[in-house]
């Protein structure tokens, strides 16, 4: 379970972009990060992976709150994370099959034709097996996304998956695949996932509950039924 | 005008005290486990063994310059018996160590800042730490190590070559015994003036390190970021390393009781 407890971030030039959120994901469930660009959405999701630490507030990673760790006791909470960064951020030094099995080397004990089983494996999982020796500049946007999804479920499997906005920048059928890999790997593996977008079409297609982001707060957090049946002059625009 | 240059000074001073960050950590992170061989060895093949081209035919032009500079004012003192000793003191002191530093800065540094710069804008570093790895450890200090280790090799491998560039010119054009150069040359290898030939390239090795990283890991802005703090590493690695270069030539003259 992930909960955000009163969370307020402040930027070293002054600049506030979240204001006393409070948030909870219950375990097995997706929560869609909704909203414009500049709502603090990202910032959000930053913070709960602890690359950024909010001034104010508590984010309880299953009761641990991870605001006061340092970095070193952060890493075995982000290890039970799966992280799908804007565009994948893959190493573009390595080839997709090394990017899938970074982790899996560097923490698991195991032989090299294990290895090299469980990348495959990993790599069909999103489709992707064919692609094992490519380099990931020879990848589409959509397929960049595909292999982060992998590299993010390669070594240990995560509890937590994280998708900041998975979907930006590709056009509307490849969005969908990934939506529909993003709902696939919340269902078969019950993981709890947090999802950044600005498209209400991928909220609606793998969230259980939606947040609505507005200058830093949380306008609307709910289903979609409760979204579309809200009569709020901005949820309407966003719905429009 | 005066703010723009303070914002620069904060800036340098901001870059330096990353830069000791980065090196102390990197210090650190080799008490807590050595880098991978195959990372070491890959930063090792990209940063010294890459850079074994230009650093010989630095070593070999600076070595024939040399030469050819001195053999014609020697000869008019009727010293040309010198030569040997004179290109090898210059050499060791202070020319190779310090081009070659140079060199490394101009091919080495920017390497490490473009491509650490590359890897923070892409998001990869921020990807590094949420798959619960230490930047320092992963990224910056097997690129230390491997400088640390290469540059002395190559400035080692510079000087033989412009001793060896000096005596070939110095023999076609200055007319030059050859025996009476190897003998100056080795009148020249006193273990005073190799001291300091080989403590300047740890610490320019340093400085190239730590200013790489941290202008890579600093860069922000995009692409034209990255170009930015590639072009601002070569800048500052160059000119630390010629003030490291006055300080610890001066420190070792000291040292030995010269002045």
């Amino acid at each position: 379970m992930i909960d955000f407890d009163g969370v307020s971030f402040t930027y070293p030039d002054g600049t506030q972009v979240l204001f006393d959120v409070s948030l909870r994901v219950p375990a097995g469930t997706t929560l869609a990060l909704l909203g414009a660009s500049g709502s603090g959405k990202t910032t959000l999701l930053h913070v709960l992976l602890g690359l950024l630490k909010p001034q104010d507030g508590r984010v309880l990673v299953d009761d641990v709150d991870i605001v006061p760790l340092s970095e070193k006791k952060l890493r075995p909470v982000r290890r039970r994370m799966g992280v799908v960064f804007q565009d994948g951020a893959l190493f573009d030094s390595l080839t997709v099959g090394e990017n899938v099995s970074f982790l899996i080397r560097e923490v698991m004990d195991l032989g090299e034709a294990e290895i090299e089983a469980r990348t495959l494996r990993q790599l069909e999982y999103v489709g992707l097996g064919h692609t094992l020796d490519l380099m990931p500049d020879e990848l589409s946007g959509g397929m960049r996304r595909r292999v982060a999804v992998a590299r993010a479920m390669a070594a240990a499997d995560p509890a937590i998956m994280v998708y900041d906005e998975p979907t930006s920048g590709l056009d509307p059928i490849t969005a969908d695949t990934i939506c529909d890999l993003v709902r696939k790997v919340s269902e078969e593996k019950g993981l709890t996932s947090v999802l950044v977008t600005h498209r209400l079409r991928d909220a609606f297609k793998v969230a259980d509950r939606i947040a609505l982001f507005k200058d830093g707060r949380v306008h609307f957090f709910g289903d979609r039924e409760e979204l579309f049946a809200l009569e709020d002059p901005y949820v309407q625009r966003f719905l429009a | 005008m005066l703010s723009v240059v303070g914002d620069h000074v904060k800036r340098g001073v901001y870059e330096l005290q990353v830069g000791a960050q980065l090196t102390a950590g990197s210090v650190r992170a080799l008490f807590t486990g050595l880098p991978r061989r195959r990372d070491l060895l890959e930063q090792m093949d990209t940063l010294g063994a890459g850079s074994f081209g230009i650093v010989v035919l630095t070593g070999l032009f600076a070595g024939m310059a040399m030469g050819l500079q001195f053999s014609v004012e020697l000869a008019v003192y009727g010293a040309k018996g010198y030569l040997g000793k004179m290109v090898t003191v210059s050499i060791i002191r202070e020319l190779g160590p310090v081009l070659t530093a140079l060199m490394m800065a101009g091919r080495v540094c920017s390497g490490i800042a473009s491509e650490l710069g590359s890897m923070k804008i892409g998001r990869q570093v921020d990807a590094l730490r949420v798959m619960g790895f230490d930047p320092v450890a992963k990224l910056v200090m097997p690129r230390m190590v491997a400088v640390f280790v290469m540059l002395p090799v190559l400035t080692l491998m510079a000087d033989a070559v412009a001793v060896v560039g000096g005596y070939a010119v110095g023999y076609v054009v200055g007319g030059i015994d050859t025996a009476t150069y190897w003998s100056a040359v080795d009148q020249g290898l006193t273990v005073e003036n190799l001291t300091g030939g080989i403590i300047k390239p740890f610490v320019f090795a340093v400085i190239i390190g730590a200013v790489g990283c941290a202008s890579g890991l600093l860069s922000s802005g995009g692409t034209r970021g990255v170009g930015r703090a590639t072009t601002q590493a070569v800048v500052n690695a160059s000119i630390l390393i010629l003030v490291a270069n006055f300080l610890v030539g001066y420190l070792v003259i000291r040292a030995l009781g010269w002045a």
